[in-house]
């Protein structure tokens, strides 16, 4: 029986900056994971991961993470994204100075 | 120290220049990331987990003032201000955008410094004892020859698409502060009957197979070194296994060949390499040891120290602890920690580089040194001059009293950096670190090595740590193992798997279970955890870790 397909967002890293990046419903890349498009159809999520698999001049090494429903959006479900979210633990800088700086 | 000579210089420019078209390239789209991919890692160049990262190689982590302040012109201006010194004497800058990094090469290149082979399946950058020239213990410099090496490895054409990565370390020590038992090749420097030599060691390596080296050759000739390593390449290079990228590493080919056929086959090369060579290899040894000549030692009275240390007992516990023995009268070797307690480990920002430039220029005969161990050391201070080093380094923060101790902790990037990374490290040390200093236990332990490593490639050297600790995914939670007993000295050894792994939040507690059963068992403090260990064995430690679940299997 095929695995069932779970909510997904597709997520790369930026060409120029390097930084993680996500895919939005309007064909954009957003650093916010909150504004990424999620993907609950298998189908559709791979068309839509061709396409942005296609954008080789923006970004670099495009896949499908898997997400879970949150209160504020799209919630990683493995930590390897959360931490992608979120930037180091080790110290205050980078992505969660970021966040911090927005909200 | 060695300088560039005109060949050098225009080899990094050309070499610079170059990969500046390559970047430009890539970004206007005329070359693809599958195309680009391995022209920048053949400059050094990574893309991580958050951003691109640039390795530089610090050969046998010797550097000048002058080298480090352009480092920390680097962090500030292209970087987040900071760089990362690593176990392979490298240091790295975790930020750079990628349209920078060609101005960050010329940059770099500027004092004679690059980033090339600190990637991709070649030579990387050569390592050595980080007290090199300083030791007391020392038969002879490994730095001159560390730097041959360098030279003849450096775009070598026959090796630059090898079977893997290879990593070749030098010691010039009995006390092997190198680790060259876990390198592709180890050398260590020997005398015998008054002719200096090397002892050839092979197939050493950590990661997913860890191995400790075999002796390949008892007692190498001095003339005969460069020939006989490019036998010894050569020979893996051939053999080594291109079908399976964890097979490939020369400690399985010296495993699944056998010592004495790698032997007689090397044998059989270098006889063919051997005459090519010609001599030229020993003229080009004695022009570079030249370079390595030692520094005008001063002579002059150490009162300012000894008064220091009668006075200040802050000062006494930091010189205890940090100072180590040097082969001239009235000097020490400086090691500066880069562990201050919660800190990440082998991070420097550029004000502490800036301020370890100019104390190396003052007072330390404008040497530096990069540890495998992550910290930075002054070679050669006069002990008039120590009080003034540490007043300095502790109103910057590196003034920590932990060389050698249960906070000076080896933690590779982990996942907070690495895109290989399964787990977090640098969090556990930092969590470790602030625990026992909290406990103020660290001295009352003495002498602990603890190393960890967040995958499989063990990158922060777990295995040889007198206690280890691998990061890994458990089904999408983080795991950590623990080993015992390893040690990176000259009997290298890796470590003992004590069982089950612990979560992140477990860790911490786990690795104080180990300490106390260790200050129980101790027949007095001159008894190191590891000799402890190996007085006692695994099953008391085994023991104490789990005493929970043999508490809770018992209560059944």
């Amino acid at each position: 029986m095929p695995r069932e397909f779970t909510p997904k967002v597709i997520t790369a890293n930026a060409l120029v900056q390097g930084d993680v990046v996500y895919f939005t419903a309007q064909d954009t890349w957003t650093r916010d994971l909150r504004h990424a498009d999620v993907l609950t159809d298998e189908a559709d999520a791979d068309l839509r991961l061709l396409s942005a698999q296609a954008r080789t001049g923006e970004v670099v090494g495009v896949y499908l993470a898997d997400m879970k429903p949150g209160t504020d959006g799209p919630e990683p479900v493995h930590f390897r994204e959360e931490f992608r979210r979120t930037g180091p633990s080790n110290h205050f800088h980078g992505k969660q100075a970021d966040i911090a700086s927005r909200t | 120290m060695y300088t560039y000579s005109e060949f050098d210089s225009a080899f990094v420019a050309a070499r610079n220049s170059q990969f500046r078209a390559q970047v430009e390239r890539r970004i206007d789209g005329s070359l693809t990331e599958d195309e680009f991919k391995p022209l920048r890692l053949m400059n050094g160049l990574y893309l991580q987990l958050h951003a691109y990262m640039l390795r530089v190689a610090i050969p046998y982590g010797t550097l000048n003032s002058r080298q480090m302040r352009k480092l920390a012109d680097i962090a500030e201006r292209w970087d987040k201000g900071y760089g990362h010194f690593t176990t392979r004497q490298n240091i790295q800058y975790n930020w750079p955008n990628l349209a920078d990094v060609p101005d960050m090469l010329d940059a770099l290149a500027e004092v004679q410094m690059h980033a090339i082979q600190t990637s991709g399946n070649t030579i990387r950058n050569v390592t050595a004892d980080h007290f090199a020239g300083a030791a007391a213990d020392e038969v002879a410099d490994p730095r001159p020859v560390a730097e041959l090496i360098r030279q003849w490895s450096t775009d070598h054409p026959e090796f630059q698409f090898l079977p893997r990565k290879f990593k070749v370390g030098v010691t010039g020590s009995p006390n092997d502060r190198a680790v060259t038992a876990a390198h592709d090749i180890g050398l260590r420097i020997i005398e015998r009957d008054g002719e200096i030599g090397y002892q050839v060691i092979v197939g050493g390596g950590l990661g997913r197979t860890p191995m400790i080296g075999k002796v390949l050759a008892d007692f190498l000739p001095e003339s005969d070194l460069l020939p006989y390593i490019e036998a010894v390449v050569s020979v893996w290079n051939l053999l080594g296994r291109r079908d399976n990228k964890f097979k490939s590493r020369i400690k399985i080919t010296v495993h699944e060949h056998g010592i004495e056929n790698i032997r007689a086959r090397v044998a059989e090369r270098f006889a063919i390499i051997k005459p090519s060579f010609a001599g030229i290899d020993q003229e080009m040894l004695a022009a570079i040891r030249a370079d390595f000549a030692p520094p005008a030692f001063l002579t002059a009275s150490d009162e300012p120290y000894n008064h220091a240390r009668q006075h200040d007992p802050i000062f006494r516990s930091w010189a205890d602890t940090n100072l180590s023995e040097h082969r001239a009268p009235g000097y020490a070797v400086v090691s500066i920690s880069l562990k201050a307690h919660g800190k990440t480990p082998g991070d420097a920002s550029a004000r502490q580089m800036r301020l370890m430039a100019a104390l190396a220029e003052r007072y330390g005969h404008d040497e530096l040194r990069i540890s495998h161990e992550q910290n930075v050391i002054l070679p050669h201070v006069h002990k008039s001059h120590i009080p003034s080093v540490f007043a300095a380094l502790r109103a910057e923060g590196l003034g920590t009293a932990n060389i050698g101790l249960i906070s000076d902790i080896i933690a590779c990037p982990g996942m907070d950096y690495c895109a290989l990374a399964t787990a977090r490290s640098i969090p556990i040390a930092q969590e470790i670190a602030t625990r026992f200093d909290e406990l103020k236990l660290e001295h009352e332990i003495g002498e602990m090595k603890i190393k960890i490593s967040g995958c499989i490639n063990a990158c922060g050297h777990h295995h040889v740590g007198h206690i280890g600790i691998l990061g890994l995914d458990r089904a999408g939670v983080e795991s950590y193992q623990i080993t015992l007993g390893g040690d990176h000295r000259a009997d290298a050894r890796l470590g003992d798997r004590t069982g089950p792994g612990f979560s992140a939040d477990d860790i911490v507690p786990a690795i104080e279970r180990i300490v106390y059963a260790y200050l129980d068992l101790r027949t007095g403090p001159e008894e190191t955890f590891l000799a402890a260990y190996q007085r006692v064995g695994l099953a008391p430690f085994k023991a104490a870790l789990y005493q929970t679940e043999a508490q809770a299997y018992a209560a059944e």
